[in-house]
């Protein structure tokens, strides 16, 4: 298991798999076309996946820990990067299609719309995210300052959940299953610094029968 | 002598965690992913058991006037308004109804006209048919999520039945309701508003030449999730006020309760007229994306309709009644 984590190929292929969602709207597009609203098929497709992948991002810690396979970190990044291309896709079919580059008009959507103003908050959480996520800038910030610095994906998510739910009309199925599954790897992070906090103080009463590593 | 006291830090075997609660914690994320692939399945599941289609389809429709209501824009190919569609006793998806509508059955049909007139009657669909000449009328239709579609519709003026009837001095308002059958609509349930579907409009309204009740597009009878057999089409209001699979016409002196009314007041008023100056407390109605179009293009007050419709409003606060 370790080395098929650690390979290069594994890589690679994880690589190629997450472009497959990006591939699948570019072939649809020249075969059978993209419905009667091809715009609204784009950003609705590229919400979908950037939640999914801040998702599968958020999901690498938890696993890590659970299943004892540390290695999976090496695929956190480009998992956070995709989430942040889709993002990206999403987003700039709202700046072309929806609104021509009319700042203006942009402006004054994000000041006064709920559902836009929570969506663009996330992408700018998640852009000094993206910008610093190279080896270089953890040195430069320094792994403590790094790792607080991108606990904003934790708000990014919660974002993201909420301008689902704000935009759907009232089918909110779908945003809640997103929401719960973000809930669900938030609690755990709360539940393990929990953990580790209480057996920090554990440590100070009987430092010779404190586990080392109580969470596993 | 040493006394060991048994102090927090100590932990024995009975403390350990069982592993089957282990793995379980361990399986649970796992478990969370098959329940995402399970529930995509699961909304798939109705159409992959339907096998061939078993419902009403649709038939040509002859000796259809021409109207001089109809606008001379570019129709939508009938394809976006077949496979495009807002009908949530079938699914909330777009493509829903066209894929979950195929078993609908429509025959036999009687739409129900009662309250305050002087002669209530049920009509079959071969009697509505015949009520008046059927005339095609191509109508811009603006949907309040901002997407829009241009409908050669055939019907005539709901003016035609409302004479028929003959409405008491105690009708103001017109009440209308959906057809509603969980056994041949299965995921309605899901759509988060009520059924069956409601909808109303002011007597004088409803006796505007303008709005139509409808039995066709595209020169053939509805199509299941456009709602057939017979619907409402009011061209000047958003689409959720055009009533679909229509069954009921009731007369009456209070306003109706209307669906989307119900479901979020502070969203969707009694009137919807489309108006691009009094936005969705969610999105502007501003601007609209006609389907089959890449940028977005201006709406029209009363969608273009303002002159055989703006003065039944005349004296009203559009922002109040929206």
């Amino acid at each position: 298991m370790r080395a098929l984590l650690t390979s290069k190929w594994t890589k690679a292929a994880v690589f190629f798999i997450c472009l497959i969602p990006l591939g699948a709207l570019v072939w649809r597009g020249f075969h059978h076309g993209l419905g009667a609203n091809p715009v609204e098929f784009i950003q609705l497709t590229t919400g979908d996946w950037t939640l999914r992948f801040l998702v599968f991002t958020l999901s690498i810690t938890p696993f890590r820990k659970m299943l004892n396979l540390p290695d999976l970190i090496r695929f956190r990044r480009m998992l956070g990067l995709f989430a942040f291309s889709y993002l990206c896709i999403h987003f700039l079919t709202y700046l072309v299609l929806d609104q021509s580059f009319d700042f203006a008009a942009i402006w004054k959507d994000i000041a006064k719309r709920p559902f836009i103003t929570v969506g663009f908050l996330g992408f700018l959480l998640l852009l000094p995210l993206a910008i610093t996520s190279t080896a270089g800038w953890i040195r430069r910030l320094g792994g403590k300052r790094w790792q607080t610095l991108h606990r904003a994906i934790y708000f990014a998510s919660v974002a993201g959940v909420i301008h689902y739910y704000w935009k759907v009309k009232s089918d909110v199925r779908m945003p809640l299953f997103y929401g719960a599954l973000v809930g669900i790897l938030l609690l755990w992070r709360l539940r393990d610094w929990f953990l580790k906090r209480r057996s920090a103080t554990g440590t100070k009463l009987s430092p010779q029968h404190a586990p080392a590593n109580p969470a596993p | 002598m040493v006394i060991r006291s048994k102090s927090k830090g100590d932990l024995t075997y009975a403390d350990v965690t069982p592993r089957g609660l282990y793995m379980g914690r361990r399986n649970f994320l796992l478990g969370a992913i098959g329940t995402y692939g399970a529930v995509a399945a699961w909304k798939r599941l109705p159409s992959w058991l339907a096998g061939p289609a078993t419902g009403s389809v649709p038939r040509p429709l002859e000796n259809v006037g021409k109207s001089p209501f109809s606008t001379s824009e570019k129709v939508t190919p009938a394809n976006y308004v077949e496979s495009y569609n807002n009908f949530y006793e079938f699914g909330t998806g777009k493509d829903d109804p066209s894929r979950n509508a195929k078993n609908f059955v429509t025959s036999p049909w009687t739409v129900s006209v009662e309250g305050e007139v002087a002669k209530p009657r049920k009509f079959t669909m071969d009697e509505i048919l015949k009520l008046a000449s059927l005339e095609e009328r191509i109508y811009r239709h603006r949907c309040v999520e901002t997407w829009s579609i241009v409908v050669p519709w055939i019907g005539y003026s709901l003016s035609h039945l409302v004479k028929l009837v003959e409405p008491t001095s105690k009708a103001q308002y017109v009440a209308f309701e959906s057809y509603y059958e969980p056994k041949q609509m299965p995921l309605a349930g899901g759509g988060g508003i009520q059924f069956p579907y409601l909808e109303g409009l002011r007597l004088d309204e409803a006796m505007n030449p303008l709005a139509l009740r409808f039995a066709g597009m595209y020169g053939r009878t509805l199509p299941n999730q456009d709602g057939a057999p017979v619907r409402m089409v009011i061209p000047w209001k958003y689409g959720f006020k055009s009533i679909k699979s229509l069954i009921k016409i009731k007369f009456q002196s209070k306003m109706p309760p209307t669906t989307w009314n119900l479901a979020a007041s502070n969203e969707y008023g009694f009137y919807s007229n489309v108006n691009p100056n009094v936005d969705h407390p969610r999105w502007s109605q501003a601007t609209e994306r006609r389907l089959g179009e890449i940028f977005k293009r201006k709406t029209l007050m009363f969608n273009g309709y303002g002159d055989q419709v703006a003065s039944m409003y005349s004296g009203m606060d559009l922002k109040k009644n929206y």
